[in-house]
């Protein structure tokens, strides 16, 4: 990979559903090989279609966008570029659909055209990595709610894609699972979008935290590292930090 | 939620290659659903019968099954031997019942009752993935293929969109009574019930581009033949050539 190389490169991009108000307005964003920014802002402030736009699920109505150095139009043009590109759904139900989780975890690395025994292989060492090899047989609409968010992000490193867009991965996520996934996103070596209302969490796996406003990015230029006190509700029962 | 029932199982029948067991199936049903002779079709009851012994399955499922099937056929008796023309007949007032009527509603009644001993047997012993993909490679269009996996993925979506819509219906104290509130209920239940699915499969749909899907998907389990499966299948593929030769060699 170029250094440096810039993989998004939005230019006063607008977006609306149909029918609908204004959601992105003439909205600037750049994200270069490497780099982790985060992304918040309120409900309903177009995050999530932001990031279907980056994956070419949503085509802009103006304005211009780039990927990987190359001008994109239609949702067409964005069909090469997919699997280059990982994105987490918000909803883990829309991203699994295979009968099992091995099956779904592998279905994106047979689609890039490794054998069988390659893609269960890989598939097998990133559920090993996420600490969740044992969910492997079980059936994807039977797994609960945390696991089901787990085996997508399996499903999406399995691809190991050159960028990562992840929507809210850590919601509903225990304390220790999310400490595991804040250690594997700082184990990669690539460039990813992460939005969250989990602000601790951002802090921890993103270097740069834009805040989404009126259709804009502002970025977090007053960020600062502090201390805060917060709740224990179970203070007594020992537990982990993620922070 | 939609259970494969008779998946479960050690039997010979679990085990084979799903390429023999469709391969005959369709063959069985071939000969079975042609025949004019209700000795065949008798002899398909007992060969599927045979069948559904040898894959040992639960007894309590394979009866409501069978139950389903007989009732379709159990319009067949109501209707054909009062409306079908033959020479021979039994009359009761103005009722007039015809014993080739009667005889056609026998013959029809054992042929599904062959078929379906036998698909249940053969068939449902694989799950429906393994079975779509065993039919890819018997040469079976991909779109045909694709076509039947999705259906099947996406009645699991339906149910699933169903049991959720109806969870929050009950949470809020929702009892289905005579009125017109519970009627309207359940419009929205469908109405709603359609656009979620509808909505969902498109998400899925693209959740599957996301991760590089371009028309082809890819079995993760492989086929092989061994001894067992090559002996097995030629016997009922014997089996049902023998049913069908028996008619053959009566016609000429
Ligand atoms: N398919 C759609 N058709 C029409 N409007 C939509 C559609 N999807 C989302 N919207 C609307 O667009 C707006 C932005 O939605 P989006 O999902 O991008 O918000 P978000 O920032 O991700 O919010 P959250 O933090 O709640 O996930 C919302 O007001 C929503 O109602
Ligand atoms: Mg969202």
């Amino acid at each position: 990979m170029v250094e440096n190389q810039l993989i998004f490169e939005l230019h006063q991009v607008c977006f609306a559903y149909p029918g609908g108000r204004p959601l992105l307005n003439n909205l600037d964003f750049h994200l270069r090989a490497g780099e982790k920014v985060g992304v918040v802002g309120s409900n309903g402030s177009g995050k999530t279609t932001f990031l279907h736009l980056l994956m070419g699920l949503l085509a802009h109505q103006q304005g211009e966008v780039k990927l990987f150095g190359n001008k994109v139009v239609s949702r067409h043009d964005f069909a090469g570029f997919r699997t280059r590109i990982g994105l987490l759904f918000q909803d883990a139900d829309d991203q699994l659909f295979s009968p099992t989780v091995i099956e779904d975890v592998a279905f994106g690395p047979l689609n890039q055209g490794k054998s069988v025994a390659e893609a269960k292989a890989l598939a097998m060492r990133v559920l090993a990595r996420l600490d969740i090899a044992h969910l492997a047989e079980r059936v994807t609409y039977q797994l609960s709610g945390g696991e089901k968010k787990m085996v997508s992000l399996a499903t999406v490193l399995a691809m190991e894609p050159e960028v990562l867009l992840l929507d809210e991965p850590t919601t509903g996520l225990d304390e220790a699972t999310r400490a595991k996934i804040s250690e594997v996103l700082k184990g990669l070596d690539l460039a990813y979008v992460v939005i969250s209302h989990d602000y601790d969490f951002l802090a921890d796996v993103t270097g740069l935290t834009y805040y989404m406003h009126e259709g804009r990015f502002a970025d977090d230029a007053g960020q600062v590292i502090h201390n805060h006190f917060h709740l224990h509700p179970f203070g007594s029962y020992p537990h982990q930090h993620s922070h | 939620m939609l259970k494969e029932h008779f998946i479960q199982g050690k039997s010979l029948l679990h085990r084979l290659d799903p390429r023999g067991k469709v391969l005959v199936a369709c063959f069985f049903s071939l000969v079975v659903a042609l025949t004019h002779s209700p000795v065949v079709a008798g002899g398909g009851v007992v060969f599927g019968l045979l069948l559904v012994l040898i894959a040992r399955l639960p007894w309590r499922p394979v009866g409501r099954r069978l139950a389903l099937v007989n009732i379709f056929n159990l319009f067949l008796w109501l209707i054909l031997p009062l409306t079908y023309a033959g020479s021979h007949h039994w009359q009761w007032g103005a009722l007039v019942f015809s014993y080739e009527g009667a005889a056609l509603a026998a013959l029809i009644t054992l042929k599904a009752n062959g078929i379906f001993f036998c698909f249940l047997a053969l068939v449902a012993t694989s799950p429906v993935v393994t079975m779509a993909y065993a039919l890819q490679r018997l040469g079976v269009p991909a779109k045909l293929v694709h076509l039947l996996l999705f259906t099947f993925r996406y009645i699991h979506v339906i149910e699933q969109e169903r049991q959720r819509l109806v969870s929050a219906a009950v949470v809020r104290g929702f009892k289905p009574r005579v009125d017109l509130h519970t009627y309207r209920t359940y419009a929205y239940l469908v109405g709603m019930l359609l656009v979620k699915s509808f909505a969902r499969s498109q998400r899925v749909y693209e959740a599957m581009l996301c991760r590089g899907f371009h028309g082809r998907l890819y079995c993760m389990s492989e086929f092989s033949l061994t001894r067992e499966d090559v002996v097995a299948v030629a016997i009922m593929l014997l089996s049902v050539i023998f049913l069908g030769g028996y008619e053959w060699l009566k016609i000429s």
